[in-house]
């Protein structure tokens, strides 16, 4: 059972700890204070602690610490090679002198993963504009995964909340860690099998109501807000898409969408739990146009089922005006699945103990919430 | 020798004290700073190599036209500011 979270803010990395009398959570420690934490990473394999910033005036910076917390040392960031280009109009030609690319630039570290117990010093990296990068030394170096880049489907990716695509989830198959499933804002599920020699495209039966009726099932255009992976039963994906949630019980071969879930299928936040695949949580809003909670109360909805039917979970969370949105990095689940952590744009942060039944606040006013994450 | 110094904001990230520098352009002096604090580069350039967005250059009360190659002239005896800007926040 995690005893700690740690949430990176619009205004630095806080850590919350269960208070030892254990009846709540206190924040304990403030790193970074006044810097932008865009993405944290627990390294379950050696304890290391990734934290990428994102100074608004000098850029991202990615920073690890190897003793808990007590000291942080400036690591690498992922730098676009010579050459890499962003900007290109897939239907133009490439003399158009209205279609010339711009180079390529690191806009922002949009998700951090571990390479599995497989890979002991290996780290993962998705950022925007919509590359993804490896790292053999934990994060002393980085590496474009060019494989994936240079695929010419890139070129019709597009920004979907942001000026630009980018890469927010990375699933490492427990099973075999060189199966990695990537999930892109907007540009769908790519899947290597081989480490990242090769890519596939697997959104299949996903739906995009923001393209033309001809193009909307159009697997790479699609807007998986979030994708989890069940480490049990690793054939099994959910993901909180633009577009309602969907969910994959053949290793992402296709997927199925899960309608008439109250009060909304919007939302970009998805946990699976730990140990059992047909069990999943999401935070919904009322639609893109209007990213709210529904009727200015914040729920969590939870299936134990598959998502044959959602609880609307309610106890301890704001149930009037409201305006909480919980994002993609938003939430998660610890290693029992039964400590779930939710931090909002409003900056809330609550607390289960019981797999959403009920919700302690740990606070209502810290900074925007990027990601919440336990600790050990 | 120009004079080229940083504001206080980023002393609170790396450290990057005032110094006097030889150099022809803001590009020559600033490489010259990066020769001895590499890791300050990453603060004030991008990936690129062009002064970061949020980001500004005086020179002798001047902000600087090139902000890609930074090939505005430096005297021996110019004032060289870098700021952050307000653009950023």
């Amino acid at each position: 059972m995690s005893n700690r979270i740690y949430a990176g803010t619009r205004k630095g990395l806080f850590t919350i700890d269960r208070s030892a009398a254990g009846n709540g959570w206190d924040i304990t420690n403030v790193d970074f204070l006044g810097v932008p934490v865009t993405m944290f990473l627990r390294d379950e394999r050696d304890g290391s602690l990734y934290a990428s910033l994102n100074h608004g005036h000098f850029g991202n910076k990615l920073h690890r610490s190897s003793d808990d917390g007590k000291n942080w040392e400036e690591c690498a960031v992922p730098v676009y090679p010579e050459g890499a280009e962003i900007g290109r109009h897939p239907f133009s030609d490439e003399n158009d002198p209205l279609n010339q690319p711009k180079p390529a630039s690191l806009s922002e570290i949009w998700a951090l993963e571990t390479g599995g117990p497989s890979h002991p010093d290996l780290l993962w990296a998705g950022t925007i504009p919509g590359g993804l990068f490896r790292s053999s030394d934990r994060g002393t170096s980085w590496e474009l995964v060019e494989s994936l880049w240079d695929r010419p489907e890139r070129l019709h990716w597009f920004g979907g909340g942001k000026d630009l695509p980018g890469i927010h989830s990375i699933c490492v198959d427990p099973r075999d860690n060189n199966r990695v499933a990537v999930a892109i804002s907007c540009g769908g599920i790519w899947i290597t099998e081989d480490g990242g020699e090769t890519w596939n495209c697997r959104a299949d039966g996903m739906r995009a109501e923001y393209l033309p009726p001809d193009t909307a099932n159009d697997p790479n255009l699609q807007d998986p807000h979030c994708l989890v992976q069940s480490p049990t039963n690793p054939d099994c994906y959910w993901v909180q898409h633009h577009n309602g949630i969907f969910r994959s019980t053949d290793n992402s071969a296709s997927w199925q969408e899960l309608q008439n879930v109250l009060p909304s299928t919007f939302g970009f936040a998805v946990a699976v739990h730990p140990h059992d695949a047909d069990t999943a949580w999401f935070v919904p809003a009322v639609n893109d146009e209007n990213r709210v909670p529904v009727d200015g109360a914040v729920v969590v909805t939870r299936t134990r089922d598959g998502g044959a039917s959602f609880d609307v979970l309610r106890e301890g969370l704001p149930q009037q005006h409201a305006y909480d949105i919980v994002f993609r990095h938003g939430l998660d689940i610890d290693e029992t699945g039964d400590r779930l952590a939710v931090g909002s744009s409003t900056g809330s942060l609550w607390v289960t103990e019981n797999g959403g039944d009920a919700w302690s606040t740990v606070s209502t006013h810290l900074p925007q919430v990027y990601c919440v994450r336990f600790g050990k | 020798m120009a004079h080229v110094c940083f504001t206080p904001h980023l002393e609170k990230h790396v450290d990057c004290p005032a110094q006097d520098i030889d150099g022809a352009t803001v590009r020559e002096s600033l490489d010259a700073v990066f020769a001895k604090n590499a890791r300050l580069r990453g603060y004030i350039l991008d990936d690129r190599g062009r002064l970061r967005q949020h980001v500004v250059i005086f020179v002798d009360g001047k902000p600087i036209v090139d902000r890609e190659r930074l090939s505005d002239s430096v005297t021996a005896t110019s004032e060289i500011y870098v700021m952050q800007a307000l653009s950023g926040g």
